[in-house]
């Protein structure tokens, strides 16, 4: 029945894909040809088929308003049971299964990109941001590491706990970026030659000198840091005897606190006095730990001696009072020397010369029971900066001293290398404490000889005794580490602990019979020496290095994902691109990529890991994508093709990648997109007045002007579209003023709108301030109820219709009551405090439980149509031939046709006196023409409610500003572009770019910044004001909707872009515009009365409509993936850079998770559409069926 | 259009450059501790104040669009003063644009409304000489095809890259590199005179490079 009609056709350039037919109301027609009449086509011919399948439009019977439009689609049935040709006036809404399958490949090509970005971000992620689970448990004095006996002396002595301590005190000197050759004498290359000076060498000469008088007393290391080399790291790993990384998994982020064991816990907890003095950075990291302390701020890089000075200010009397038991002294001028002027300068002379006088002040002053240890925490590049993993950054200068003799051997020829967290266990035993329980470091065992004693037996029983106690402890943490969580390799985990057992066991034995065994000890000293270096050199593999050939890799992934966006987003909109071929060829190939990659890696014994597994699977599937590309490309595309974006949206694009790469920008970047944005509206602006749109051609006088002025008509007056460009800037600065401030700019306030009414003293200005709110809630809800009644959507019966009238002022009264209570508990009488308590758990709920439900509404019934009548069976109609079967030649034809015309022609005006006389037969369905961007508004509505609960309650204004600023961006986009009628539909690129603008300014607008610390933590209690107890994920779901609002709103309002010009299109002059001499057969029509068709253009052309929104997903995954990309590139380029953990990578991690919300918010928004799409074709279909009944 | 024209052209331009760089020098000399950046509102005045006044003795002398047909004084008088209005409105609107743009709003004001002011110096002044108090033409000119001779194409060239070089001097602005002429508004006053230079010098080099493709159809 009807093959040539369901078959695939042969020249996909003539035949729309995806048109099938209903095929039950034609019973007994075998074939049919379509024919296409009314008004809609030029001058009320009659389309039909002409030996090739040709079709011209497609229709309905949809009368709009005023019933002054009728398309009607008839169906010729040329070879069937009845009458050579009978006429089917039918109204031809069946929802073909290829235009599904088309839907379905979109979504799925949509998330396929999706996924490839997802598999470039886990990539990079995983080779950048180093990640470690954080333990909370503590190491005590009661407890020992492991079983056996304490060793050594330490039994019945006083303060001392898994050992004797050796020092009661320590004076702990840091100075920042002390790089190890500063502490080098100037010395010549070779003999004879002059000895090289260089600003940094031999200024630290005190140190020399000691090393030489007294080499039993002082010993200078050159100790190696652990990537990163920030200070904030070094300090966490120098107290904890970790290695820190960027992202510590468990902390708490919203303070840099220290929840793991640490030197400085261990201290207070044995109740030993800590005095600090110096970096505030520490104040962070241990609040309130300090007996004495003296911050000073550090954030000023350039200001190289406010802290030194202050340190010196306090050091020396500090010293003398004798009140305390570790004295930590944090020096910052030369780091900031280095930053500033980089190491090879005059001032980092004078800088380190200074250093050396107060080592040499504080040597002065010691006593015997104090140990005095200088240590850089990490060293400087050849220009200053640090952060990285270069030998330069990493080497840093470690100096100990004691004014009691405590090595033994002589002073070696060049320093020892050690390893920077071994100070840890170092210090800890030799201040009689237990080491931190997640120590990875090797105690110095040189500084646990036995002087005194100058037999080597009971030097090496003490440091084998020493490393035993260490490795005990270290195998403990191990323990608890691998159960707790499976980043270590199990089978390096294994042999170590072998090796361990095996130490330890051995060291048991000779404890049992100490005689005589010197060499025996050495072996054991050797063994957990081996054991701790490799449990070191393991956790260093899986903590502490850059992948960078998985940065590469994901950043090349990115790009790759951003090219294919490019490329297919245009070649949607050329003819001859079919859907189906386009997702199942890199579905297989990529499905075949990650078998072969999982293939090989069980091949060599390797876990497999899900994100190389997914890296894999994305080059897999996008490799024959860029093959075809590139064939493609080798014969006929030109190369103006590869850049498709306009020159002045290229180059906002690029002002906005380029400035990630920057930390001033970034940091600025919430004043540098508002700023952005604007420049890019007065562009539209500006661009509309250049083509002549904006203006009326008469006002301007050359006559010539007046041609170019014809081939976009001024559909908006000047005034209107300049109008909206002003109240555009005017939202974007009153939006401004609710910024928060990043804590890199000391000189910005914040504003004081963002807190909570609840923070505020005063009750007339809150009172104030809640009306304001209440207002602004209620102007939402009015003006969304206006939208919709502006364009009639209001007066359905249906439940999503009904919802809007009366849920919505339901949700703004929950939240106006929600707010109230918040604002004003503590006002409350006490009697009602368990009902305010409980309406401040309910209400919220229910303003969300409603929200939920009303999208329910929505998605179960979407189409708000009004039909206002139906009208009984259209008759079918024989037409009289004189031949049999389809008429095959041109005198047939042209015999048939006019009948057929002629019998369409009584049928309308049949119809239309029928109305008239004898009341409504026809079927009129109002607001079709706004059925889309209908459903698309209300969606967004019921979001923003729940989101805006989660928000301060001033934050309503901006949501408010938000809904207005997106739909003046929308009018003024929407008078820029001209709509094809037949299709192909686009979307431009400034369209897209400027809505990706306006979501990263309404990120910053509603009080958000790119830091851990600025995100709003209160919104996990909103609905939950007890907490959430153990659950993670909801808490982590209320925070992420709070941060990551904008970025859903306008990712799931993307579609409106394609469908606001449709809108528009009601408002414009009545006068369409005909398209000159597009076709043969059309002319220029007399100005007509007639109701636009709006958005059913895009019904009407469902295989252009698909391709747009395909376009429309690509282009804005295509703007949001270059800002991923240029924050992953950012971040790598820059890792060495001074910001990089305080700005770059914070921004790439809100930068990826918001990139996550955006797509999946816009793959929700286009499903969205494409259901209410479904929705109106099975709302014709049943129209259809209830006319045929 | 012929070389002649873009000689003079090119010489009126020259004097305006000219009148920047004594803006700069002159000064100092009746002032002390004049320089640019500190003390930069009185240089602003002052640059506003030369350039106001080459434009003038040049429209004067120059004559580009010598077709004005009613030549009675009280003609001259309103044109003047409407002039005058125009001036001062346009240096309120670009007072509110930068406003809207993220200037702050109650802090320096002065300063934003000088900028405002050498802003309307650079844009508005020519305009208003070549063009008189006629938005309409202003609209014409800055449109596509809408030049109708080399001097109104110089004056969209100029106009542009002044409107170019301001907004390229709000760039500097955030970076952290702490320079003296980072300040608000002082970067995008100096980016604003650059521009306005380049457009300058620029204009007539561009307009004789395409003299060929130029025909300016006269009403």
């Amino acid at each position: 029945m009807c093959k040539s009609l369901c078959s695939t056709p042969k020249d996909p350039d003539s035949v729309d894909l995806g048109w099938g037919l209903e095929i039950s109301i034609l019973n007994g027609c075998s074939r049919l040809m379509p024919i296409i009449c009314g008004p809609h086509l030029q001058k009320h011919r009659c389309n039909w088929w002409r030996g090739t399948l040709h079709w011209v439009g497609y229709g309905a019977v949809y009368l709009l308003e005023g019933f002054q439009e009728e398309v009607i689609l008839a169906w010729l049935c040329i070879e069937g049971p009845e009458n050579p040709l009978v006429l089917y006036p039918t109204v031809m809404n069946s929802l073909p299964a290829t235009s599904r399958m088309q839907k379905i490949s979109v979504l799925l090509f949509l998330a396929w990109v999706g996924f490839l970005f997802y598999a470039g971000i886990a990539l990079f992620t995983s080779g950048f941001l180093l990640t470690r689970l954080e333990l909370t448990n503590h190491s005590s004095c009661q407890e020992p590491p492991g079983p056996g006996s304490l060793p050594w002396g330490s039994q019945g002595k006083p303060g001392a706990c898994w050992m004797a301590s050796r020092f009661s005190r320590v004076v702990l000197v840091l100075i920042d970026a002390l790089r190890f050759d500063f502490a080098q004498p100037q010395r010549s290359h070779g003999p004879g030659e002059p000895p090289v000076s260089l600003p940094f060498l031999g200024k630290l000469d005190y140190l020399q000198t000691i090393l030489e008088i007294q080499p039993h007393h002082a010993r200078l290391y050159q100790s190696k840091a652990d990537p990163p080399t920030t200070t904030m790291q070094r300090l966490k790993a120098l107290t904890t005897g970790s290695l820190p990384t960027f992202i510590d998994a468990g902390s708490n982020f919203a303070s840099y606190a220290i929840v793991e064991d640490n030197l400085i816990k261990q201290l207070a907890s044995a109740g030993r006095r800590v005095v600090f003095m110096g970096d505030d950075t520490w104040k962070d990291l241990f609040p309130g730990v300090f007996s004495q302390a003296f911050f000073f701020p550090s954030f000023n890089v350039r200001d190289l001696h406010t802290v030194d000075n202050g340190i010196l200010e306090h050091l020396y009397p500090t010293m003398d009072s004798s009140e305390w038991d570790m004295l930590i002294a944090h020096f910052l001028g030369v780091d900031h020397c280095g930053h500033k002027h980089g190491p090879h300068h005059p001032e980092m002379a004078k800088k380190l010369s200074q250093m050396d006088q107060v080592i040499q002040g504080l040597v002065e002053r010691l006593e015997n029971d104090t140990l005095l240890v200088v240590i850089g925490d990490h060293g400087m590049t050849m220009t200053g900066d640090h952060g990285g993993d270069s030998e330069l950054e990493i080497s840093a200068a470690l100096f100990l001293y004691s004014p009691t003799a405590l090595f033994p051997s002589a002073l070696p020829q060049e320093p020892e290398i050690v390893p920077q967290i071994n100070l840890v266990p170092t210090l800890a035993l030799l201040l009689g404490l237990p080491i931190p329980f997640g120590n990875i470091g090797e105690v110095m065992v040189e500084l646990f000889s036995v002087v005194e004693d100058p037999q080597p037996h009971s030097s090496a029983l003490a440091q084998a005794s020493a490393l035993h106690l260490n490795a005990q402890q270290v195998s403990r943490f191990l323990h608890t580490y691998s159960a707790a969580a499976q980043d270590l390799q199990i089978k390096e985990l294994h042999r170590l602990q072998n090796l361990f057992s095996k130490a330890s066991a051995d060291y048991q034995r000779l404890l049992q019979s100490p005689q005589g065994a010197e060499a025996a000890l050495q072996t054991v000293i050797t063994e957990l020496q081996q054991f701790l270096r490799g449990v070191r050199a393991m956790c260093i593999e899986s903590w502490a290095r850059f992948s960078l050939v998985r940065m590469a890799g994901g950043a090349a992934l990115m790009a790759a994902a951003c090219f294919l966006c490019l490329l297919v987003s245009q070649w949607v909109t050329s003819p001859g691109f079919y859907f189906c071929p386009l997702l199942l060829t890199p579905m297989a190939y990529g499905l075949a990529g990650a078998i072969v990659c999982a293939g090989l890696l069980t091949a060599t014994g390797l876990k497999p890991d899900p994100v190389v597994l997914g890296a894999m699977a994305a080059v897999g599937s996008l490799l024959p994508f860029l093959w075809k590309a590139w064939a493609g490309w080798g014969s006929k595309r030109p190369p103006a093709a590869l850049l498709p974006i306009p020159g002045p949206v290229l180059l906002f694009l690029l002002i906005r990648f380029a400035a990630f790469f920057s930390d001033s920008f970034v940091v600025a970047e919430a004043r540098a997109t508002p700023f952005l944005l604007g420049s890019f509206i007065l562009l539209l602006v500006a661009q509309l007045h250049w083509e002549g749109k904006l203006l009326p051609p008469k006002l301007l006088t050359i006559p010539r002007f007046c041609l170019s002025a014809s081939t976009g008509p001024p559909r908006h007056n000047g005034t209107h579209a300049l109008g909206l460009g002003v109240g555009l800037l005017l939202c974007i600065r009153l939006a401004g003023l609710f910024h928060r401030c990043p804590e890199e700019t000391p000189a910005c306030h914040s504003s004081p709108w963002l807190s909570p009414l609840a923070s505020m003293v005063g009750g007339r200005a809150k009172n104030l301030w809640y009306g304001a709110c209440v207002g602004a809630l209620v102007a939402l809800l009015v003006a969304v109820r206006l939208w919709l009644r502006r364009y009639s959507n209001l007066k359905s019966p249906e439940p999503s219709v009904l919802f809007v009238r009366w849920g919505l002022p339901l949700m703004v009264l929950g939240t106006a009551a929600y707010w109230a209570l918040a604002s004003g508990a503590d006002e409350a009488p006490p009697r009602l405090r368990a009902l305010v308590a409980g309406a401040s758990v309910v209400l919220p709920r229910a303003v969300a439980g409603l929200a939920a439900s009303g999208l329910m509404l929505l998605l179960w019934r979407p189409v708000t149509v009004l039909v206002k009548a139906t009208t009984g069976a259209p008759r079918t109609r024989t037409v009289l031939t004189p031949f049999s079967g389809p008429p095959t030649s041109r005198a047939d034809l042209d015999y048939v046709v006019p009948q057929i015309y002629r019998h369409m022609q009584e049928e309308f005006r049949g119809r239309l006196e029928r109305t008239k006389s004898q009341g409504p037969l026809t079927v009129a369905a109002y607001q079709l023409g706004s059925v889309y961007s209908a459903a698309m508004v209300t969606a967004l509505t019921l979001l923003a409610f729940p989101l805006l609960l989660l928000h301060a309650e001033r934050i309503s204004l901006v949501f408010l500003l938000l809904f207005l600023q997106s739909f003046l961006l929308l009018h003024l986009l929407a008078a820029g572009i001209s709509i094809t009628t037949p299709g192909p539909f686009t979307v431009p690129w400034q369209a897209v770019s400027a809505w990706a603008l306006m979501a990263t300014q309404t990120f910053y607008s509603t009080g958000h910044q790119p830091v851990f610390p600025a995100i709003h933590w209160h919104a996990a209690f909103v609905g939950f004001p007890e907490g959430h107890g153990s659950s993670t994920w909801l808490p982590a779901l209320l925070v992420g909707a709070n941060t990551f609002a904008s970025h859903l709103l306008f990712a799931v309002g993307c579609p409106l872009l394609l469908l606001w010009p449709f809108l528009c299109e009601s408002q414009g002059p009545r006068k369409r515009w005909q398209p000159l001499g597009s076709e043969a057969e059309s002319r220029v029509r007399p100005e007509e009365e007639e109701e636009p068709l709006m958005e059913m253009r895009l019904r009407d052309a469902p295989h252009h409509f698909n391709a747009a929104l395909l376009q429309l997903g690509l282009k804005y995954l295509f703007v949001l993936g270059i800002q991923i990309l240029a924050c992953a590139l950012a971040a790598s380029i820059l890792r060495r850079h001074l910001m990089v953990w305080k700005v770059f990578a914070p921004k790439f991690i809100f930068e990826a998770v918001g990139f996550i919300v955006s797509s999946v918010g816009l793959f929700l928004g286009i499903a969205l559409v494409m259901r209410v799409d479904g929705a109106v074709s099975s709302w014709f279909r049943q129209l259809v069926l209830a006319q045929q009944r | 259009m012929k070389d002649t024209d873009i000689k003079r052209l090119l010489y009126t331009h020259l004097l305006c450059i000219f009148s920047i760089i004594l803006s700069i020098f002159i000064p100092s000399f009746f002032l002390e501790n004049f320089s640019i950046l500190e003390t930069h509102l009185t240089w602003l005045c002052v640059c506003s104040v030369f350039v106001t006044a080459v434009n003038l003795v040049l429209y004067l002398v120059v004559k580009p669009n010598a077709s004005s047909k009613r030549s009675s004084l009280s003609y001259k008088v309103t044109r003047f003063l409407k002039c005058c209005i125009y001036f001062l409105m346009s240096c309120f609107f670009f007072h509110v644009i930068f406003v809207l743009y993220g200037a702050p709003l109650i802090e320096l004001v002065l300063e934003t409304f000088l900028f405002a002011v050498i802003l309307s110096t650079f844009t508005t002044v020519p305009c208003l000489c070549l063009l008189g108090p006629n938005i309409k033409a202003w609209l014409r000119v800055f449109s596509r095809n809408g030049v109708t001779s080399i001097w109104e194409n110089s004056l969209q060239i100029t106009t542009i890259s002044s409107f170019i070089g301001t907004w390229l001097g709000a760039f500097p602005i955030p970076l952290d590199w702490e320079r003296p002429w980072q300040v608000w508004p002082i970067s995008c006053t100096l980016g604003a005179t650059f521009g306005y230079v380049a457009g300058l010098v620029i204009s007539p080099l561009w307009i004789y490079w395409n003299r060929k493709q130029l025909t300016y159809k006269n009403n």
